[in-house]
């Protein structure tokens, strides 16, 4: 079964009369590990955000978890549609952007709650269950500012999941780690691979895209260069720009 | 020890001094207004009044200059036994609280005290009928202690001499008990107030400090000379003043009083300090600040949630509030709200009170809002939207419980300063705690002991409230992320 999460469809952004995105073109199928790798300034993360319009768009369309995002929807006007797709469509951040008076448990729990309506009982179980499952189940009542930034990004994880997304968005989710604690956050990230969770990892770590992705798209100056699976990517890149960023 | 006998070195030769000087300090409050000593209307620089033309006649027969010193009404008598001033007058009426203080001249003046009700009541005349009923006046008049022998009267004090009438008109009073000079300006003049009666009369005489007799012997043989001369009947009748009275009160003359006795002493002024008013005045300033602090709390986030996330015009207005509740002085604002409404609005003085401070505040809570909002990052409300919030509830459950926990050290601040702004509430006739203390130090002639005792319950009220925001604040700041 070929059933299409996400379909970006001649994507374009431009801000301030610069072009951010220019005719980005892909699909995501269910249950795929997309990894987008490229330059810095790529026009990476901006493609993450457009697609929970997080950062609007200017040009193409997006449908995602059923819905369509298109050019010019605001905040306001479109409301309840932006929040059916961001409900289906989990996202972690760089720097984590857990709430900090809020414990772990309170940040995983929060959304089931108050988004989906699930009971006390309910959310706690589950947010139990996930921060077991990302390994930090005796963190439970830890607030943020207590653990560390491997922790933290785990923490948002398993906050995203609670959700029980069609797809996860992660951008960059260990660049603002240290090396030792990259390997946590990644371990987790393969593991959902492994369970058949859809995602789309924003990354600048080639072996370990390599290892979890089942497709990679390289973008460049706002355009993609180069899809393709990785072996195909990384070890016979058929597009310079490719090769001078995988020659850096 | 030379600080100490400093006045009394002063005070010697206070005559030699005034002649040295070649000036006689008078001191008067031009709030009193026409026609004992006021600003003239047509030259704001310049003064007029009755008064000033007494005071000019005595200086020119002791062979000086007469040097007008303003100050307010109440503190005239502290004024002059400080020393800031040689003599007081204005309209200060003989009693025999003033007289165990200072040292009188023979009267330049006999009033009536003259009772004014509203034009359409049929049951008030003469003191009797003024049982269970609200009256004006203002506070440390004799009026006011004519009043006071009778605790059935609900007596309500006032600062200005036009603002007792107003009221009366709105309403607000039953009658107002002042001098007729007073009635007549103010009073009177309103078509829908008439005359009750006349329950009184009293003297204006000139106030000096007892320790200073020859001083007082001066001023009241210039007085007494400027009497017989017939400049005194030219001046009151100038300004429409001169009654029969009048004659009979040259023909009198009286010298100057007997000398004062002596202070009363500290035991005695403890014992006429009376503990459970201030207890009561200052549970009225609590509540006053705690029901204004809600509602300051309450509009300053309605203000701060509009400014940032309201409508364009809905933003606009909300900073044109906070600007103009901030930019101008809360007194301005509680006489607007009491006095400049009253035909629109006639609120009580308890709710004018909670209401005009709490207005005021909720601009300055709106600030603090602002910068507590300011200081939690987009990330929060992104991860937030990102979870599938709506925008309110991601404002709800995650902006505002950060920007509280920044702005909440400064609200515990606010509401300590607020304490203290609500003793500007006595302007519109409200007793709380410094209304109290005045009334008290004027009563028992000593300010210290108010003073201190005042002061002790400010205290009692804002130390636990200054120990709570300290500890808000170790807790609270810096917000950890």
């Amino acid at each position: 079964m070929s059933d299409v999460v996400i379909a970006v469809r001649a994507l374009g952004l431009e801000l301030g009369g610069r072009e951010i995105l220019r005719g980005v073109d892909f699909r995501v199928r269910r249950g795929e590990v997309l990894a987008i790798v490229g330059p810095s300034g790529g026009g990476k993360t901006s493609l993450l955000r457009a697609m929970n319009y997080l950062t609007p768009f200017t040009a193409g369309a997006i449908d995602i978890a059923g819905h369509r995002l298109e050019p010019g929807m605001s905040e306001r006007r479109h409301a309840a549609l932006l929040c059916a797709v961001r409900t289906r469509v989990g996202m972690v951040f760089q720097s984590f952007h857990l709430f900090p008076h809020l414990t772990a448990l309170g940040n995983v729990m929060e959304a089931p709650r108050r988004v989906l309506g699930r009971s006390a009982e309910q959310a706690r179980r589950s947010a139990e269950e996930l921060l077991a499952r990302v390994g930090l189940a005796e963190h439970a009542g830890a607030h943020p500012h207590t653990l560390s930034g491997g922790q933290q990004q785990r923490v948002a994880i398993a906050r995203a999941l609670a959700m029980e997304p069609e797809a996860l968005l992660l951008d960059e989710p260990t660049s603002a780690l240290d090396p030792r604690l990259r390997g946590e956050v990644l371990a987790v990230v393969a593991d959902l691979a492994a369970a058949g969770q859809t995602m789309v990892i924003v990354t600048h770590e080639i072996p370990f895209a390599r290892r979890v992705a089942d497709r990679v798209l390289v973008l460049a100056a706002g355009e993609v260069v180069e899809e393709g699976v990785p072996e195909e990517v990384f070890d016979r890149p058929r597009s310079e720009a490719t090769r001078r960023f995988l020659g850096e | 020890m030379l600080l100490l006998l400093a006045p009394a070195i002063a005070h010697a030769d206070a005559l030699e001094r005034v002649r040295q000087r070649g000036v006689l300090r008078w001191g008067g409050d031009m709030q009193g207004g026409e026609p004992y000593v006021f600003q003239d209307p047509e030259d704001p620089a310049a003064l007029r009044g009755f008064e000033l033309e007494i005071a000019e006649a005595i200086a020119r027969r002791m062979g000086v200059r007469a040097e007008f010193v303003q100050n307010d009404w109440l503190t005239l008598v502290p004024a002059l036994e400080r020393g800031d001033v040689d003599i007081v007058m204005n309209g200060l009426e003989v009693t025999p609280g003033r007289r165990a203080r200072v040292a009188f001249t023979r009267p330049y003046y006999r009033f009536r005290e003259t009772l004014v009700v509203r034009a359409d009541a049929t049951d008030v005349e003469g003191l009797e009928a003024l049982r269970g009923r609200r009256v004006g006046t203002l506070g440390a008049s004799l009026a006011h202690e004519m009043l006071r022998q009778r605790p059935e009267v609900e007596v309500v004090l006032y600062e200005g001499v036009d603002e007792p009438y107003a009221d009366l008109e709105q309403g607000r009073l039953d009658a107002v008990l002042l001098d007729h000079v007073i009635a007549e300006r103010y009073g009177l003049t309103r078509p829908g107030l008439k005359r009750a009666g006349d329950v009184g009369q009293g003297d204006y005489a000139i106030a000096v400090r007892p320790d200073e007799p020859a001083l007082a012997a001066a001023v009241d043989a210039a007085l007494g000379e400027a009497m017989a001369a017939g400049e005194l009947e030219a001046i009151l009748r100038r300004w429409q003043l001169w009654d029969e009275e009048q004659r009979r009160l040259l023909a009198a003359g009286p010298a100057v009083g007997a000398p004062a006795p002596a202070r009363a002493g500290f035991g005695e002024i403890l014992a006429r300090v009376h503990v459970s008013l201030f207890l009561r005045a200052a549970g009225v300033t609590l509540v006053i600040s705690a029901l204004a602090m809600a509602l300051a709390v309450i509009g300053g986030l309605g203000l701060s949630l509009a400014r940032r996330y309201g409508a364009a015009p809905l933003a606009l207005a909300a900073s044109l509030y906070v600007e103009l509740f901030r930019g101008t002085p809360v007194l301005l604002q509680l006489y607007v709200l009491y006095f400049g409404l009253a035909p629109l609005l006639r609120l009580d003085a308890f709710t004018a009170a909670v209401l005009g401070l709490g207005l005021n505040y909720a601009a300055y809570e709106a600030e603090l809002y602002r910068a507590g909002l300011e200081a939690v990052p987009l990330g929060q409300t992104e991860a937030a939207l990102a979870l599938g919030m709506p925008r309110r509830l991601a404002l709800r459950r995650i902006v505002l419980p950060q920007a509280l926990r920044v702005a909440l050290p400064g609200m515990a601040n606010d509401f300590i300063a607020l304490l203290k702004d609500t003793s500007l509430v006595s302007v519109i006739t409200v007793v709380e705690l410094t209304k109290q203390m005045t009334i008290t130090a004027v009563d028992v002639r000593s300010w210290l002991v108010p003073g201190a005792l005042c002061a002790l319950l400010y205290l009692a009220m804002s130390y636990p409230l200054s120990r709570v925001a300290r500890r808000l604040e170790r807790r609270l700041l810096p917000v950890p992320r």
